[in-house]
């Protein structure tokens, strides 16, 4: 008989994850090391367009060399690399090989590759390649590429444009004739890298005799590299096996199918043996898709009291050099969240995915969703000052009252439920809003230098990708279903098998907390098996804010499956009708009989043993759930920033910060806190530090740690957080997701900040990063100054 | 190749090693130390961070021959028995995520307490401003090796 357990849901558990991750008894896939394997390394492009001749032979006469390849050499047996969301019927989907055959179209295109018996003589070997560069012109500007007669990224398609999408949703015309208020901006959302702590690494290992493989990388998506190395290599899909063990990090960057993985997939194919690549952090850099990249321009037309009336938003959006996983879907992911929470009477997007000879674009942490809301926030706060109005009372006049859910908003999105009135009021009492305006006041009034800024972000945002129909229709070649088994092993222990695969988001906590709820059985007695195409065969992986909010559901729904199951065996086993059973604390009793009763691992062993099932009853007591989502969750919350900015230096410090998110029903607060905090570091990155850079000639400035600068733990204050709780509608545990809010929602409550203690100053932008420099120079710039 | 002795974890051994052997790949490749990830190629992360005679180094910085005769400790050498007072604070607090840059955070942090007993805040952010970490935001940590450096105190 098991005791009756505590409510698991809601309880701040300390993280299974952590045991290995704090002795260092780790499995991250650089870590493997398996008899007889030899070790690639790539010789990348350093120019940003050039035609190429590669000559591998004498690297082939190195030391320890075991191959060497160019391009051209391998032509034939590396398909291209895919692009999965055809965004547009008309797309240009240029080819991208793995290893660039004659052309080179950014710093960092992989041109050869050397094989070795260790790490360190493929490297060396690098250097006996000969190759002729003839340099090509570059384009690295999206508006000169779009510019007649600009060189091309890819000759043959004879554009630098991928594809050209427009959606108007009411009467535009209608919203902005005789608007009193027209606001026009263009902000530049800089392109970022996410600099996952883990970089990239792959080892295939394969049974030359079976045509087996294993292949371990360090990726967001196992199914979809097994998928895609089947589909590409035209090896039987049953006989990859893709292990996604430790994955240290990857805020989407990890979210793809990358050449090295169809490299190293190949090398090993040819060569019988393990192979094994691991990226260096300055490949990384230039090698691991970037992030962002666009230019915004949007105008928004209100009445006079700062009712909206209609939003005009028209994108450029940089693709790199060639398409990754989900390129062009990014910036298209954000088309119906430049509304945000306000209610409007006509919207429009546009957008333009054009080429340039940079290093790719896709997901990173938020995807197309912190771009439309950096953008939406920005423009309540320019509409707010333009009338002297706060605010945050800007955004009440046009937010979404919360006894208006689930509310459709301008762009056909169907919010589930919120409650912006009660994060906000929460929000505001935690920040003394009202004093840090008066010390504002002050401040102002005495010239003081240092001035106060205030800014707020009343961010929501769509989670939980997505509803398969949905992705059908807008292209997308695959699903947005989670699969889950659950199972109760003989001994009572419970197994939980999961489609999702955790990089640091503690899904094996999560889930145990909701798998020991709904059986009964102890939390350390759930084991949550993930991230092996073997052992977990079905699922969707992990990105999106969508672990929980689809594949937790999808768990769920399979302990309640195996829960009935129970529940019918246990009746049969007691002898009595299902109705006269109640479960609590994993025990079946029957209603009135004291000591009747079958605890859940007892009924366990009984289906195990099967000596007395219910006629038509299968044996083993295990059940299975593909989820498909009803539809999204829309997680939101009010988020208050204070810096002080040094009018003198540029210098721009956070001094309070407020966070109150509502993700729904809470499942680990902990966790829930710690996805906050860290996604409220990235955005404020954003904000604040970091900024992919090229230079003329298209070489990345800011290669390295120390040029990018990701901020350390001094760069960073302690953030203050909150919740209020408004279930979701759309999921039957009532959860939203919390991975990328953080992200979403703080870089335009900082960005705001910055503008609103510079706006006596004329300023009325700043260009991100709000480095000392752009900052000096925005005010500057606004006093009529040379900046 | 050179010939270097190092005690790794309390276990003395012999190498031949290459000369240009950095300390942390002799660490991995040679010793089995994959506790000790690579961060990056520039000195910057500190994911590599182990305790070299008792003081944090970036085992990237550090040439494998300059290790020679030394002590090294990495996380795989931190918990003697039982789990040292700055890794349970960094389970207590939830002071880690994907765990990429925690041995180096651990180990960092350990240096740290040792050499303030009882940081502030602001010591803690400051201490640690050589180990990146992309996933926490960092206040967890900090106050995993404040909570820690009290722990460290009393049991002194």
């Amino acid at each position: 008989m098991s005791t009756t357990q505590e409510q698991e849901v809601g309880a701040a558990r300390r993280r299974k994850e952590d045991a290995h991750l704090i002795t260092g008894q780790t499995t991250w896939t650089d870590n493997i090391q398996l008899p007889g394997t030899v070790h690639a390394a790539l010789l990348r492009s350093p120019m940003a367009h050039a035609r190429i001749r590669v000559d591998v032979s004498a690297a082939r006469d190195e030391p320890g060399v075991v191959a060497a390849y160019s391009g051209a050499d391998l032509a034939d047996e590396l398909a291209g690399l895919p692009s999965a969301w055809q965004v547009t019927p008309d797309w240009v989907a240029p080819e991208h090989k793995p290893l660039a055959v004659d052309e080179a179209r950014y710093a960092g295109d992989a041109i050869a590759v050397v094989v070795a018996d260790t790490r360190a003589h493929a490297v060396d070997a690098l250097d006996a390649i000969e190759v002729d560069y003839e340099p090509l012109p570059v384009v690295l500007d999206m508006e000169q590429a779009m510019a007649d007669g600009s060189p091309l990224v890819h000759t043959d398609a004879g554009t630098n444009v991928c594809f050209r999408y427009a959606d108007t949703f009411g009467d535009l015309d209608a919203a902005f004739a005789d608007a009193p208020v027209r606001i026009r901006r263009r902000f530049v959302q800089q392109r970022l890298v996410a600099c996952a702590m883990e970089p990239r690494s792959v080892l295939v290992a394969p049974v030359p005799a079976a045509g087996e493989y294993t292949v371990w990388s360090s990726t967001q998506i196992p199914h979809f590299v097994r998928l895609f190395l089947a589909m590409l290599s035209g090896v039987p899909e049953s006989r990859i096996r893709v292990i996604a063990p430790d994955v240290g990090g990857g805020f989407g960057s990890k979210l793809d199918i990358y050449a090295e993985e169809l490299l190293a997939f190949t090398l090993a194919k040819k060569l019988g043996r393990p192979v094994k690549w691991t990226e260096t952090r300055s490949e990384a850099f230039q090698a691991t898709v970037h992030g962002r990249d666009q230019i915004q321009d949007l105008e928004l037309a209100a009445d006079a009291d700062g009712r909206i009336r209609g939003l005009r938003v028209d994108l450029l959006a940089d693709m790199g050099a060639y398409l990754q996983l989900l390129t062009p879907a990014i910036p298209l992911l954000g088309r119906a969240m430049f509304p945000g929470i306000y209610k409007m009477d006509a919207y429009r997007f546009g957008c333009v995915g054009v080429f340039t000879d940079k290093t790719p674009t896709d997901a990173y942490r938020g995807a197309g969703r912190p771009e439309a809301t950096f953008a939406i926030e920005r423009m309540l706060d320019e509409l707010a000052a333009e009338l002297h109005v706060d605010p945050l009372e800007m955004r009440r006049r046009n937010w979404i009252g919360h006894e208006e859910f689930p509310y459709t908003q301008i762009a056909g999105l169907t919010y589930d439920s919120g409650n912006y009135e009660a994060a906000t009021a929460r929000a505001t009492e935690l920040f003394d809003y009202d004093g840090l305006r008066a010390e504002q006041a002050r401040r102002r009034e005495e010239h003081d230098p240092v001035q106060l800024g205030i800014g707020v972000s009343t961010y929501t945002e769509m989670c939980g990708l997505a509803p398969s129909r949905w992705l059908g229709e807008r292209g997308y070649a695959g699903g947005g279903w989670e699969a889950a088994t659950v199972r109760v092993l003989p001994t009572g222990k419970v197994e939980a098998v999961i489609g999702t695969s955790p990089h640091g988001q503690g899904h094996v906590t999560t889930f145990s907390q909701l798998v020991a709820d709904t059986l009964g059985v102890p939390f350390d007695d759930v084991e949550v098996i993930h991230g092996d195409t073997a052992a977990a065969p079905a699922g969707l992986d992990t990105y999106g804010s969508r672990s929980l909010a689809v594949g937790g559901v999808a768990v769920w729904r399979a302990a309640q499956r195996v829960l009935g199951k129970a529940k019918t065996l246990a009746a049969h086993l007691l002898e009595v009708s299902e109705d006269d059973l109640e479960f609590s604390g994993g025990n079946f009793a029957v209603r009135g009989t004291p000591g009747a009763a079958k605890s859940i691992q007892e009924v366990a062993f009984a289906a195990f043993a099967a000596h007395s099932m219910p006629d038509g009853m299968e044996p083993t007591l295990s059940a299975d759930f593909v989820l498909e989502p009803d539809d999204f969750s829309f997680p939101h919350g009010t988020h208050l920033c204070a810096v002080e900015v040094d009018t003198e230096t540029g210098r721009v410090e956070i001094r309070s910060y407020v966070a109150v998110d509502d993700v729904g029903k809470v499942v680990n607060p902990m966790i829930v806190e710690g996805q906050v905090h860290g996604g409220l570091a990235q955005g404020i990155a954003q904000a604040l530090h970091e900024v992919a850079r090229y230079d003329a000639d298209g070489n990345l400035t800011t290669g390295t740690m120390v040029d990018y600068t990701p901020p350390t733990a001094a760069d960073l204050p302690s953030f203050v957080l909150d919740r209020t709780e408004t279930p979701s509608t759309t999921n039957p545990l009532g959860v939203k997701g919390v991975g990328e809010a953080g992200t979403i929602a703080s870089t335009p409550a900082v960005v705001n900040a910055v503008v609103d203690a510079l706006r006596p100053f004329g300023v009325v932008d700043v260009p991100m990063p709000c480095t000392p420099e752009n900052v000096w120079r925005a005010l500057h710039e606004a006093q009529g100054g040379a900046a | 190749m050179t010939r270097i002795s190092v005690s790794v974890d309390g276990t003395e051994a012999v190498d031949e090693i290459e000369p240009r052997t950095l300390l942390v790949q002799y660490l991995r490749e040679q010793r089995g130390r994959t506790g000790t990830p690579v961060g990056c190629d520039t000195s910057n992360c500190g994911a590599c961070t182990v305790l070299v005679d008792g003081r944090a180094v970036k085992s990237c910085a550090l040439l494998a021959v300059q290790a020679d005769g030394a002590e090294v400790t990495t996380i795989q050498g931190l918990a003697n028995g039982e789990l040292h007072p700055m890794q349970k604070a960094f389970h207590e607090h939830h002071a880690l995520q994907c765990g990429y840059c925690t041995p180096g955070m651990i180990m960092a942090a350990v240096d740290l307490v040792g050499e303030v007993a009882d940081p502030s805040e602001q010591q803690v952010r400051e201490g640690l401003e050589g180990n990146l970490c992309r996933c926490t935001g960092y206040q967890n940590i900090v106050a995993a090796v404040r909570d820690a450096a009290a722990e460290m105190r009393g049991a002194s």
